[in-house]
């Protein structure tokens, strides 16, 4: 155990870093925040956090990041999404900005603000794939619009009175090594989807 | 999705929680926030990587000047900016005016700053924050007052400084202050909280919180006089986990330049070589006003208890 700690980055350039940092120091890795090149050479697997996708589009550009890690994550790096890093990880943005850099890690299109503005934001119970039921929390949070062939869906909205039209949009998915969910599990203090990634990182 | 609506099952999705309007604050953490007060100034703001604007008519810098009583802004213009951009929009009620709090709710606005930079409405009670579904922001000078935002159900808490001042003097006694009190209350025992939260007037229960976390219960923000990226740097620094610019940007020279100046030397704070980097050639920054001149009356720091 000592000896195959996998170094895990979470991409620090805006959003809830710590409380990423915080679920995956639970996790028996080593987890460390990402804002440089030569950062990112060292790591083993990245999470990419809540926060605004579009400043942290921006930020991945002006400081010389995105290039870096498109190669990497190419090249088969292990990488996890939540919501703005799940917008960040799709093939296409839907409701974006014209100059937002999808990462294209997973073969997806993913709607910006889906469910709508912060009154909207919500927290729900669901299914997830390979975990079991977890409370999650979504925060003007995207969802799927549409998945490749390649691409296995881990959740979807329950249908409720409440969810609408949502009900059965899919909020969590896997494409190899890469995952991505729509909701903050690093918000409920549950640490079972890091563990999942970590697993997944383990095992790249 | 009104407040009115009662609890539902568990399967069902829930608007509103204490979870969900204080995350919303993390997600803006590391971030910039700043004020506009057009359509053609948010889109600016959002090219230089802000991570939300705060609509408002005048920006504190006007208010201050022209005087008279500053209120919610126009919800038409309010409209125009939420239109205009894709990250969350802000905008500010006044202090206890429950009314304008709803308006702003049924805009559909992302965040309520319930602002001393507007003039009081109620000089006894903050708005009880809690019955809403959209999450509030407060501004507070030491932990004390930020505690009692909290009880009152803000989500989020920022420095006051001294608003539209290009100072950022005040900013920066209340960053300390603030993270002081916390400091104090982490070395003192179970018997010695109670005296604690007595001298603070503010709930036992938050205090002892902070006591064991260490931290605020909600992301705390600083405002109120940054001007520059080393302004914003010094903050952060200093424990704030994000910054609000307000006259700073657009009472400036080159506001785009500026804007996204600060976004950069926010996210490497702890870092001189990229502040360096990013503070040449900036333009003018706003002129500023020397708070020590100010006359009591002028100061917007004192609004709100």
């Amino acid at each position: 155990m000592a000896t195959a700690q996998p170094v895990i980055g979470v991409l620090a350039l805006q959003g809830d870093v710590r409380e990423h940092l915080l679920t995956l120091a639970e996790c028996d890795v080593l987890a460390r925040p990402v804002r440089r090149p030569e950062e990112l050479a060292e790591v083993d697997g990245i999470v990419i956090p809540g926060g605004e996708s579009t400043t942290m589009s921006r930020l991945l550009e002006v400081f010389e990041l995105l290039d870096p890690l498109r190669q990497r994550l190419a090249e088969g790096l292990p990488a996890y999404g939540s919501c703005a890093g799940m917008i960040m990880l799709a093939s296409k943005v839907l409701d974006g900005r014209p100059d937002q850099h999808p990462l294209g890690a997973v073969d997806m299109t993913v709607r910006r603000n889906a469910f709508g503005r912060q009154v909207d934001s919500f927290e729900a119970d669901l299914d997830f794939t390979g975990v079991g039921q977890l409370h999650a929390v979504f925060i003007r949070a995207p969802w799927v619009e549409s998945a490749g062939a390649g691409v296995e869906v881990l959740a979807t909205v329950p249908e409720s009175a409440s969810a609408g039209d949502a009900a059965g949009r899919i909020v969590a998915v896997r494409q190899g090594s890469v995952l991505a969910t729509a909701f903050h599990p690093e918000l409920t203090g549950d640490g079972r989807v890091h563990r999942l990634f970590t697993e997944m990182v383990r095992r790249a | 999705m009104t407040s009115s609506e009662t609890p539902r099952a568990e399967a069902d999705q829930v608007t509103g929680t204490a979870r969900v309007k204080r995350g919303m604050a993390e997600m803006l953490k590391g971030g910039v926030i700043m004020d506009v007060v057009t359509p053609d100034q948010a889109k600016i703001a959002e090219d230089a990587g802000a991570v939300a604007v705060m609509a408002l008519e005048r920006v504190p810098a006007d208010i201050r000047v022209q005087g008279g009583v500053a209120r919610m802004s126009d919800p038409d213009m309010i409209e125009g900016i939420i239109g205009a951009v894709s990250i969350p929009v802000m905008a500010k009620a006044r202090i206890g005016h429950f009314v304008e709090a709803q308006v702003l709710q049924s805009l559909g606005v992302d965040y309520i700053d319930e602002s001393e930079v507007l003039t009081p409405a109620d000089e006894d009670n903050h708005i009880d924050k809690w019955p809403y579904t959209v999450p509030f922001v407060c501004g507070a000078t030491n932990l004390g007052e930020a505690l009692r935002r909290i009880a009152e159900g803000a989500a989020m808490i920022r420095s006051k400084g001294e608003a539209g001042t290009g100072n950022v003097v005040e900013a920066t006694r209340h960053m300390r202050q603030i993270r002081a009190d916390i400091r104090r209350l982490t070395v003192l025992d179970e018997a010695e909280l109670f005296a604690a939260a007595k001298e603070l007037r503010a709930p036992y229960e938050l205090v002892k919180e902070v006591a064991q976390a260490g931290k605020l219960p909600v992301v705390l923000f600083t405002a109120g006089g940054i001007a520059t990226p080393a302004d914003a740097a010094m903050m952060m620094q200093l424990g704030a986990e994000g910054v609000f610019v307000g006259s700073g940007i657009f009472k400036s020279g080159e506001p785009a330049k500026r804007a996204e100046a600060i976004v950069k030397a926010t996210t490497f704070h702890d870092d001189p070589d990229v502040i360096a980097k990013v503070s040449r050639n900036l333009g003018e920054a706003i002129v500023g006003i020397n708070v020590s001149e100010l006359p009591e009356t002028q100061r917007l720091a004192t609004r709100g208890w």
